[in-house]
């Protein structure tokens, strides 16, 4: 079962525009970000870039920017 | 409808929640050992919560309907710990004859360190000794991703692992994919600051279907919804799923999935309410 684009448009506009306006309020309370954790705000940055890019998988692409990375040769390093 | 929770930590939950849930629908659940929000000090600590889990808890289920299940082991975070945790799996053996026992949970990683790493190898062979099966718990946050591919990598390691016989819980947008491809049940965690929202649990749903996936509230001591799986319910009921779908995911696959458990004897809730009634 999987709504069409124009249902999950007209349904879910409201919650989404209020999502977006959380996240403008969260810029505006930042203020001046001159002297701030830089990692943090180019992850938050990047963050938006995906949501405005045209591909696919995003919630799936975010969960990974924000995730450590994964090294196939972890056993070795713990002499496992 | 009626609904089973296979995640939750009832030991954190006053037993209005356990009315609670009987009225929203819940018929069963189970109750991995988990951090109590402290790290306890000795191994008589565990037994004694092995004893909350696997004689109190059943019996305070049982007054409103629910059947209560349960999983043992000492949890990641306290697994940094690697001598107190070789006494706690060394003492496990003593409960797992106890009738609402389903198997050895919920382990898995933390930090993603060695210590965890070597104790959640430490469980998998406890698990294989006594053909138990296994409920995972994988990371938070940023060490999600990380920690689950770690933990993947060490079951599918193992040859003697039965993959339709372990539950790896926790997964989102990033990690559910990695889960089901390799043949291991997947569990969504519904919860209100981490881990999934039930709208996002719906979309995985719609996305990689059904088959072994199921969802849980966690219900534990931090902030967190022991009702969040009628949400999932009442969202999918939203987006147009019918209701024989819908109890696939919230009834028949974590029921099939518990009865591998060899000590898993449900009793159908008609059964129950007579009982109740008697």
């Amino acid at each position: 079962m999987s709504r069409s684009p124009s249902e999950v448009l007209t349904q879910e506009f409201l919650q989404t525009r209020a999502k977006i306006l959380e996240i403008a309020a969260f810029y505006d309370r930042l203020g001046d970000a001159y002297g701030l954790d830089r990692t943090q705000l180019e992850l938050l940055r990047k963050g938006c870039e995906i949501l405005n890019d045209d591909r696919s998988d995003k919630a799936a692409r975010v969960q990974l920017l924000f995730s450590r990375e994964y090294d196939e040769n972890w056993r070795q390093q713990f002499g496992i | 409808m009626v609904y089973v929770d296979p995640h939750i930590h009832m030991v954190s939950r006053t037993t209005d929640d356990y009315e609670t849930l009987a009225k929203m629908g819940c018929v069963a659940l189970s109750e991995p050992a988990f951090w109590a929000g402290f790290d306890r000090g000795s191994v008589e600590s565990f037994r004694d919560y092995f004893r909350q889990l696997t004689e109190f808890e059943p019996k305070r289920a049982a007054q409103y309907g629910i059947q209560h299940f349960t999983w043992l082991c000492i949890n990641a975070k306290e697994a940094e710990n690697v001598a107190l945790s070789r006494e706690v799996i060394a003492m496990i053996p003593e409960f797992l004859d106890k009738p609402n026992v389903l198997g050895i949970g919920e382990i898995g990683l933390n930090k993603n360190t060695k210590n965890e790493s070597t104790i959640f190898l430490e469980h998998m062979e406890l698990a294989i000794k006594h053909q138990e099966q296994i409920l995972i718990h994988t990371p938070h946050l940023e060490d999600k991703y990380k920690g689950t591919r770690m933990i993947l990598d060490m079951l599918c390691h193992d040859s003697r692992i039965e993959r339709s016989r372990v539950l790896v819980d926790h997964v989102e947008e990033h990690t559910i994919k990695h889960v089901l491809d390799a043949g291991f049940w997947a569990g969504m965690t519904l919860y209100p600051i981490s881990k999934c929202t039930p709208q996002r649990a719906a979309d995985m749903i719609e996305k990689y279907g059904p088959e072994r996936l199921m969802a849980n509230s966690a219900g534990d001591w931090g902030p967190s919804k022991p009702t969040a799986i009628p949400d999932l319910i009442f969202e999918l009921r939203r987006r147009g799923h019918t209701e024989a779908a819908i109890r696939r995911v919230v009834y028949e696959n974590p029921i099939q999935f518990f009865s591998q458990s060899r000590r898993f004897k449900y009793t159908q809730p008609e059964a129950r309410h007579e009982l109740l009634r008697g």
